[in-house]
């Protein structure tokens, strides 16, 4: 990157910065007011990362699919059918964690590829498609099994889920109340979630498939004309989502450790609203999985907060998310505004 | 086929919906030479391209490339591509949140030994070409940075570096200024020199008697003829073009301006501005009378016109209409005044594309009823067909889909949606931008007629020699501010560029 020329400032990138600004202020003013409560601690931080990791995973797949200019609102339900297969297949049918792993995950394929088939081949609205597949999902969750089901036997998952990656040389370590010495650490569904974030950076960045879903997103006419197979590149968007709606449903499932019908309502919002605020737009064409992974983390922190404050009913995390969502709505509009201006 | 042939088209039939398209057209390009397609809109111009890049299926005919053998089809324009056969079309049809490298070389960017984009050598590989071609570009800028102009010539760039048998231009001139249009030509010699067949579709006569060697003329869907340049000299063009001989374009006006100035005024304004678009002016119309709004592209023609229309509000200054002051707050008070407004950018503000003819020309009607008094479909039929014979607009049938129809006769719809409003007072902005001449002429003689009737008209139009055709009165604007009138005598191509360019002309 050194030898290339410096990174211009555009209006693109110039959103990511007010969204990776906003995190940190976000963050260092909740030091500051709650340092008493243990925000200041590492651990604090690393929790939100451990508690969203399955939707960082979900808005990398959303930030793909936003980007060719559609929508998939079916994830959340994905999640929920993921969590409900994994739990009732380790207690009820006594099937091993790994080949239900990889079963959810080609089911998540296999779901990304009928959704993606109607919308790219069939042209049948995103919004639909993915509305009646959130349908199924969930329906699919109640018909597999009605009640909770904790998973407790499979040993393989267990140990994935309670297992520790500590921070090397004890940064940020601390005493606790009980006085016992606490190094700080994080899940492996953190590291799958990170790895997810890096490999579709990349994917957009470097790869023609990348490079295709922007020229899908800026104008579909003009991706068709100059020879680009856009219904070839729509479908595999759509297949992608699905595919890391199941990772992310397995690290909610190792988070969780159970499966119920009513998990994950709502997470397609949060990983919509999550890739909105990162700076991605909804007509398509702009945004960055960056900026949706800084998304999930400044909605984490803000529960975090309204959590950490104690007094203050959960529901205001929902309304400062909704504030947030304004302003960046607003000021992508008046980036767009300016472009136009300055062109005309 | 012989050799110095890259491209027949034999025999291609082609059908929309109710319309045929083409009819047993033929088509022949030779290497090294600058073809032009021509034809008034909706002669199938565009849609004879369209089959040939596989974007249209054609029912009939054949199309043979020069080193293929065998008759071919373009499942797309991929495939279209691949043969050797590239498009630039009138549209610039890139990505504008991309940038200018990836543009160029989106689908075949250079790879590295990983299989990743190799965004290093893509870009000196952009910057390169550009360089080539003589254009200051920073390659690695998003397009969208760029004006209309460079945009296509990035376009044409990209076509060019496909290593094409044949190019396909697509009215590239419109969106260039001089400058730019000379410099597209140069590129286009070049690549004949390279022994690239170019075909040139344009409504430009005079460039294509600058930069073409062969003209090939379409009317209603049937080929009219193949000629070279010099059969062809420009009036045979435009008859030819027309299907009669040519209409005497200076002929429409009656002799003898009407002195307008005894007539009742329409429109009193005093004063009238809105802050950063129209500076504070006067402007009196009289019944019957055509006023022209004349300046440069951006000199507040346009919003001179929106603000006694209302679209934009006055935010300072008097309006009587009919000798009455009123305040008109938006376009449905203007409505109810008798006004009409033509916009200039027709796809934006005019038509809607998913409505038929009819639901188009009603449209206006409707909004000034009121949604609670439908016009009964019986009369809605009367009032569709008057003005699809009034006007000729070419379709199909009145519930044709508006979308389907060419760009003038779109226009055509547009106004007959406004005299069905039985305007007293309609504003006529850019009515015949892009329009064929034959549409044009029709246009401007419309506008004459609908004055003897004691309609009021404002007129505004980027050609002066139309103005002064159509107009017994100009208004001349500069930089937001009207700067002054011209009346009929002192109207002449010479006098309106000079107040146009100001005092300080040259």
């Amino acid at each position: 990157m050194n030898k290339d020329k410096k990174v211009k400032i555009n209006s693109n990138n110039l959103l990511l910065i007010i969204t990776i600004a906003l995190f940190v202020v976000m963050y260092i003013a909740g030091c500051v007011v709650y340092a008493d409560k243990g925000f200041t601690r590492l651990q604090t931080f690393l929790n939100i990362l451990i508690n969203n990791a399955g939707l960082i995973c979900i808005a990398s797949g959303m930030t793909c699919v936003m980007l060719t200019g559609g929508i998939d609102i079916s994830v959340g339900s994905v999640v929920a059918m993921d969590c409900m297969i994994i739990a009732v297949g380790i207690e009820r049918w006594g099937w091993s964690s790994p080949v239900l792993m990889a079963l959810v995950l080609i089911i998540g394929v296999v779901f990304g590829l009928v959704q993606g088939y109607c919308i790219a081949y069939l042209k049948i609205q995103p919004f639909i498609v993915t509305m009646a597949g959130m349908f199924f999902a969930r329906g699919m969750t109640a018909v597999i099994c009605t009640e909770q089901v904790s998973i407790t036997s499979d040993r393989i998952f267990t140990a994935l889920s309670s297992y520790k990656i500590e921070m090397p040389f004890g940064i940020g370590s601390y005493v606790n109340k009980k006085g016992i010495p606490q190094i700080p650490y994080v899940r492996a569904s953190v590291i799958v979630a990170l790895l997810v974030v890096l490999v579709i950076f990349l994917m957009l960045r470097y790869t023609r498939f990348g490079r295709s879903l922007y020229a899908v997103g800026g104008n579909q006419q003009s991706a068709t004309l100059m020879g680009l197979d856009v219904k070839k590149v729509t479908l595999k968007a759509y297949m992608l989502s699905s595919f890391l709606a199941s990772v992310g449903g397995i690290c909610y499932c190792l988070n969780t450790m159970s499966g119920t019908t009513t998990q994950a309502a709502g997470l397609e919002m949060d990983a919509i609203s999550s890739a909105v605020i990162g700076g991605t737009l909804l007509t398509g064409g702009v945004g960055n999985v960056v900026g949706s992974l800084f998304g999930v983390m400044i909605n984490g922190t803000i529960s975090t907060l309204v959590k950490t404050n104690g007094k203050l009913i959960s529901s205001w995390a929902n309304i400062v998310t909704a504030i947030l969502l304004c302003f960046f709505i607003v000021l992508q509009a008046v980036f767009v505004k300016i472009k136009e201006r300055k062109k005309a | 086929m012989d050799k110095n042939i890259v491209l027949t088209m034999r025999g291609i039939c082609m059908t929309f919906p109710g319309v045929k398209a083409l009819d047993n057209v033929d088509f022949t390009l030779r290497k090294g030479e600058i073809r032009a397609l021509m034809g008034e809109n909706g002669a199938g111009k565009s849609t004879l391209i369209k089959c040939l890049t596989g974007v249209n299926k054609f029912e009939a005919g054949e199309i043979h490339v020069d080193g293929i053998d065998g008759p071919i089809v373009n499942k797309d324009t991929l495939d279209a591509q691949k043969k050797g056969i590239s498009t630039v079309y009138q549209e610039v049809n890139l990505c504008p949140n991309l940038s200018v490298a990836e543009n160029l070389y989106i689908g075949r960017e250079p790879l590295t030994k990983f299989g990743t984009v190799n965004r290093r050598k893509m870009n000196a590989m952009a910057a390169q070409l550009m360089k080539d071609l003589d254009l200051d570009i920073e390659v690695t800028q998003n397009l969208e940075n760029y004006s209309l102009a460079l945009q296509q010539m990035i376009a044409i760039a990209r076509a060019v570096d496909m290593k094409s048998k044949v190019l396909i231009l697509d009215e590239p001139t419109s969106s260039l200024d001089d400058h730019e249009v000379s410099l597209l030509f140069k590129m286009m010699r070049q690549l004949r020199e390279q022994g690239v067949g170019i075909v040139f579709v344009t409504h430009f006569l005079e460039q294509v008697y600058e930069v073409c060697d062969g003209i090939t003329v379409l009317r209603n869907g049937t080929l009219v003829g193949e000629y070279t340049v010099e059969e062809l000299p420009r009036v045979k063009l435009v008859a030819a073009m027309m299907g009669k001989d040519f209409d005497d374009l200076a002929s429409i006006k009656p002799e003898g301006d009407k002195d307008m100035s005894n007539a009742p005024l329409e429109i009193e304004a005093k004063g009238l501005s809105h802050a950063g678009k129209i500076k504070p002016f006067n402007l009196d119309i009289h019944k019957g009378e055509v006023i022209g709004l004349t300046g440069l592209l951006g000199s507040g023609r346009s919003e001179l016109a929106r603000v006694i229309y209302g679209a934009d509000r006055a935010q300072t200054g008097t309006l009587k209409v009919d000798g009455k002051e009123v305040a008109i707050k938006n376009p449905i008070d203007a409505m109810n005044l008798g006004m009409g407004l033509l916009p200039d950018d027709r796809k934006a503000e005019g038509i809607i594309g998913d409505l038929s003819v009819r639901e188009n020309i009603i449209l206006a009607m409707q909004a000034k009823l009121g949604i609670f008094k439908r016009i009964p479909m019986a009369k809605q039929i009367e009032i569709a067909d008057k003005y699809i014979e009034m006007l000729s607009i070419k379709t199909a049938s009145r519930e044709t889909l508006i979308k389907q129809l060419s760009g003038g006769n779109q226009q055509k719809v547009i106004l007959a949606r406004w005299l069905a409003t039985n305007p007293d007072f309609l504003v006529l902005d850019e009515p015949t931008r892009g329009i064929d001449i034959g549409t044009k002429t029709e246009i401007q003689k419309l506008v004459i007629k609908l004055a003897d009737e004691g309609k009021s008209i404002i007129f505004i139009s980027s050609e002066v020699e139309e103005m002064l055709r159509t107009c017994n009165r100009l208004a001349v604007l500069r930089d937001g501010e009207k700067v002054g009138e011209l009346e009929a005598d002192e109207m002449s191509q010479e006098g309106v560029m000079k107040a146009i360019a100001g005092g300080g002309a040259q």
